[in-house]
């Protein structure tokens, strides 16, 4: 089939991009979409142009590395999919894709498609884990978990870090990563113990750096390739309001 | 020469690991403070490692080449991960663990190194459940455990399909909380390209900055490599499409020994190739064969719908073949038997190169629900990739390249042939033999990871406390950073007309059909020089466009697929040497006469390491023996 592909390029970081339009006459539905940018790249190449730079890793949705805006939608049409899973039977011969990376400006743009997610692994290391050092855990077996509790707290881990609930949110907010984290532990005996802490400080990092604060439009949870649900935002909610109470606590006593 | 020394420690079997332990020299924690290390991959491997070493107080410098530590490729690992726990009171313990690996292994692993993994794997899974892994859980809120190939127990831990990503984000954690501590410094978008070496030792590495293009130089008292496995040799794999086993190959270069190459595992239940545009192979769970069941037509080219099929004209061959362990045999075994149907003509699907992999009596007993909450993510995975719904039509499964038994030489201690060059993880080959049992690789990378490398390297560290790391000015770094320079020149000056994807898949084809799941002389001879005259076309006809001081991923590539070369050859050398059939490397002319693999212990029972000897050269082969002390090896049967 033949796609009429308008993307995103941009040099660097510093330089303007713009929007270019490629003529692709041999995709396939049988590809997957970055199948299709693969072979626009082997095009490319062939006529002596620097290929559309894009991340991209495992190509079976678990990695997160690959995310892009696809007619106006993260990670493209189709409910629950990264990128890499978006099928090209979802286009006709004849269409027009516009192609362009996350816009959000805690994720400025490195080249063509690729951004700067660093953001969310400094929100991590502002509280993304459970205190405990190697060799002292105890027996795995000591606190029991509820299956359906245990399960949730899988749901919330799913997240694979992609970003495009933030890119999806008219704020750039990134309530839903933050707290599909908080919650996971949260749920969880071993990371119950610190979790006001942990919500604060990982909330607190997440406003330093730039991201908005969330209005509840439910935009993120509609993109997110892992359908990570908005009641992990109220679960974090609570964590939050808790941990601020007990900060005012602390200051008078 | 170098002499191979595996310092395996004396003693009984269940003792040797902790008599080592307490040989081992230890750093004080003022001393620690002055001593830096190098930890090159953020998987299960690397991560856990760097997380371990900075928590101890270790100067660590971690790197990857994604644009995050938690996309390594260990995320993709989806059945689980096996602990000798004996939480079902089915009679396991570390000893069986050891055995099965052994086993599966087919005797081609030393016993000391598997015992010690077995030994420690109930301790990763403690370590992983205290840093909020959430692991599938029974009704009563204990843990719960699902059975693998090859075994008789049930002592895979798991969550639900996507177990690596779970324990990966574990170890991902843990290093996120050293680097907020200040103990670990990340390096992300780094692809390493050379490893320094100085008065012998590992010292330092150079890597391209993939942001800019910039050469940078690291240097530390101690290298660690957990750079993963090499299955994109075949292009198509199971593994993420930028996996390599590059930074193994810079090792065998600078003189670590690679060990058994050739061990290849080729997972039996992989989505087939749909079309030829496909630029990897998405993995079904070896879990599911726990429910699934394995079958083609007894009718050759039988093309009706599945569920036409009555039961009486299926072939459940596998059930057949091997009625003891059935569905659930180890991968090369099923792998091999899936050929053997699929070339005999009795394959399903488009191309015939397919079986049914069938839920249908798994859902008649157990219900939809309970399968679903065992599966749910791979049936999904399994429709969104082929538009077919497994609940209802049997799935279509065929074998794809998956895991690298072989690997960097390394004697107990973890350490390669080069003092102070560590390998871990899926980067050494020390405890798979010729075939990996499922769901010990996860086991393997955390235990190498949290609980022995921290301990061997102090070893090796004890004497360097008063030593400064090298200067970045060093000769002997500019030499490497000269070196990586003119390489990248090299590849960017020769501006003909093939891109290194073509590149790539042509090198894939000519391993898949020389080295893959069946190998025999005259293929792997018609292979090494079918490599050759690819790698010399390579040379000649690579195009690169874009720039090299910019993002440049086709430039990643040609660097990638440069060393793949010298990598096919090397598999390709270990297959023709060793005459024999074991595990996963199955030669025609070595099998029983039911088409078993055919060991022949007497001559072959030994590690191949290869020490590298310059381009051109023929690598030379040094043999380690195995000595099984404590099992007697035997011709496996799983009938
Ligand atoms: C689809 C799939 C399913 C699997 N399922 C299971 C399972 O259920 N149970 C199980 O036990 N095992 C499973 N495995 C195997 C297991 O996942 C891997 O063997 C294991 O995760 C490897 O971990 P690692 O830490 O050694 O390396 P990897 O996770 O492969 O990490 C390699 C790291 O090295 C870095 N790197 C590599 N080269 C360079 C370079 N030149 N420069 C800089 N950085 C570099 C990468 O960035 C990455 O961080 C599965 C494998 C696959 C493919
Ligand atoms: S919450 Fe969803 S959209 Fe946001 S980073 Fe995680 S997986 Fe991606
Ligand atoms: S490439 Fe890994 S999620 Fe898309």
């Amino acid at each position: 089939m033949k796609l009429t592909l308008k993307i995103w390029r941009q040099n660097s970081p510093k330089e303007k991009g713009a929007f270019k339009t490629y003529i692709l006459d041999d995709a396939s539905q049988d590809m997957t979409f970055l199948e299709m940018l693969d072979a626009l790249n082997e095009k490319l190449i062939a006529e002596n142009e620097d290929p559309v730079a894009f991340d991209h890793d495992c190509r079976e949705g678990i990695c997160g590395s690959c995310g892009m805006i696809i007619n106006g939608r993260p990670h493209g049409p189709g409910k629950e999919i990264t990128t890499c899973q978006l099928n090209m039977k979802a286009f006709k011969d004849g269409d027009t894709i516009v192609i362009e990376p996350w816009r959000a400006k805690p994720f400025p743009v490195i080249k063509d498609l690729i951004v700067d997610r660093s953001a969310f692994d400094k929100i991590m290391e502002a509280g993304g884990f459970i205190n405990t050092d190697v060799g002292s855990a105890p027996e795995a077996n000591t606190y029991p978990i509820k299956t359906h509790k245990a399960e949730e707290a899988f749901e919330a881990a799913s997240c694979i870090g992609c970003g495009a609930c933030v890119a999806a949110c008219k704020n750039s907010s990134a309530m839903l990563f933050v707290a599909a984290k908080v919650s996971q532990y949260a749920l969880l005996p071993q990371g119950k113990v610190e979790s006001l802490q942990r919500a604060w400080n990982m909330i607190m990092k997440m406003d330093e750096l730039g991201f908005g604060s969330c209005t509840n439009t439910g935009a993120c949870e509609a993109e997110c390739p892992k359908g990570i649900s908005l009641a992990h935002i109220a679960r974090l909610n609570n964590e939050f309001i808790k941990s601020g109470f007990n900060k005012l606590f602390a200051d008078k006593h | 020469m170098i002499e191979l020394n595996s310092k395996i420690p004396e003693g009984p079997l269940a003792d040797k690991w902790t008599n080592h332990k307490n040989s081992l020299k230890l750093v004080s924690p003022a001393n620690k403070k002055k001593i830096e290390i190098i930890v090159v991959g953020t998987g299960i491997a690397g991560a856990s490692a760097a997380a371990s070493l900075g928590e101890l107080g270790y100067k660590v410098k971690s790197f990857c080449y994604q644009d995050s530590a938690r996309r390594a490729h260990s995320v993709a690992a989806q059945g689980g991960i096996n602990a000798a726990k004996n939480y079902r009171n089915d009679n396991d313990s570390d000893y069986r663990l050891f055995y099965d690996m052994i086993k599966g292994g087919d005797f081609r692993a030393r016993e000391a190194n598997v015992y010690r993994c077995a030994e420690l794997s109930n301790n990763v899974i403690d370590q992983l459940t205290a840093q909020g892994v959430p692991f599938a859980r029974e009704y009563g809120g204990t843990l719960a455990t699902r059975s693998f190939g090859g075994v008789q127990v049930s002592r895979t831990f798991y969550a639900q399909g996507q177990t690596g990503q779970q324990v990966l984000l574990g170890t991902y954690a843990s290093l996120k909380r050293q680097i907020a501590k200040g103990n670990v410094t990340m390096y992300p978008r780094r692809q390493m390209l050379d490893i320094v070496v100085k008065d012998g030792r590992a010292q330092g590495i150079i890597c391209r900055n993939l942001l800019n293009g910039n050469i940078e130089k690291y240097s530390a008292h101690a290298v660690v490599l957990a750079t993963g496995g090499y299955g994109t040799i075949y292009f198509l794999s199971t593994l993420a499409v930028n996996s390599s086993g590059s930074a193994a190959y810079t090792a065998y270069k600078k003189g670590a020994f690679l060990a058994n190459p050739s061990f290849i595992q080729i997972h039996p239940t992989s989505i087939p190739q749909l079309n030829p545009y496909q630029s990897k192979l998405t993995l079904m769970s070896e879990s599911l064969r726990n429910d699934g069941r394995v079958w083609v037509p007894k009718e050759k080219g039988d093309k009706r719908n599945p569920l036409d099929i009555p039961i009486n004209e299926r072939d459940y061959f596998l059930e057949r073949r091997y009625p003891a362990y059935g569905n659930l045999v180890p991968r090369d075994v099923s792998s091999r038997a899936i050929k053997e149907r699929c070339d005999a003509g009795y394959g399903v699907g488009s191309t015939g190169y397919a079986v049914y992999l069938d839920f249908s009596d798994a859902i008649k007993e157990q219900g939809i629900k309970a399968i679903k909450s065992k599966y749910g993510n791979l049936f999904d995975l399994y429709q969104k990739i082929t538009g077919e719904n497994p609940y209802e039509q049997p799935m279509k499964i065929y074998p794809a390249g998956h895991y690298t038994m072989g690997g960097l030489w390394v004697d107990y201690n973890l350490m390669t042939t080069i003092p102070g060059l560590f390998a871990i993880g899926e980067a050494n080959f020390s405890d798979h033999g010729a075939n990996r049992l499922g769901a010990s690789s996860l086991l393997q990378g955390c235990t190498d990871g949290y609980f022995i490398l921290p301990y061997t390297i102090s070893d090796y560290l004890a004497d360097k406390i008063n030593i400064k790391p090298l200067s970045l000015d060093d000769p002997e770094f500019q030499k490497s950073e000269k070196e990586v320079m003119d390489r990248i020149d090299r590849l960017m000056n020769i501006k003909g007309k093939t891109t290194p994807l073509t590149f790539h898949k042509e090198l894939g084809k000519i391993m898949w059909n020389y080295a893959g799941m069946v190998r025999n002389e005259q293929g792997l001879k018609q292979g090494l020089k079918e490599v050759s005259e690819l790698e010399e076309q390579f040379y000649k006809d690579l195009k690169i466009t874009g720039s090299k001081h910019n993002i440049n991923q086709t430039l990643e590539r040609a660097l990638r697929v440069a060393d793949s070369f010298e990598m096919a050859r090397l598999i390709l050398h270990d297959a023709l040497n060793r005459k024999e059939s074991c595990g996963a490397h199955f030669r025609e002319e070595y099998q029983t006469e039911d088409g078993e693999p055919l060991r022949n212990d007497e001559e072959f029972m030994y590690v191949a390491a290869w020490e590298y000897t310059g381009e051109d050269k023929e690598p030379i082969l040094h043999k380690e023996e195995l000595k099984y002390e404590f099992v007697k090896p035997t011709q496996r049967s799983y009938k």
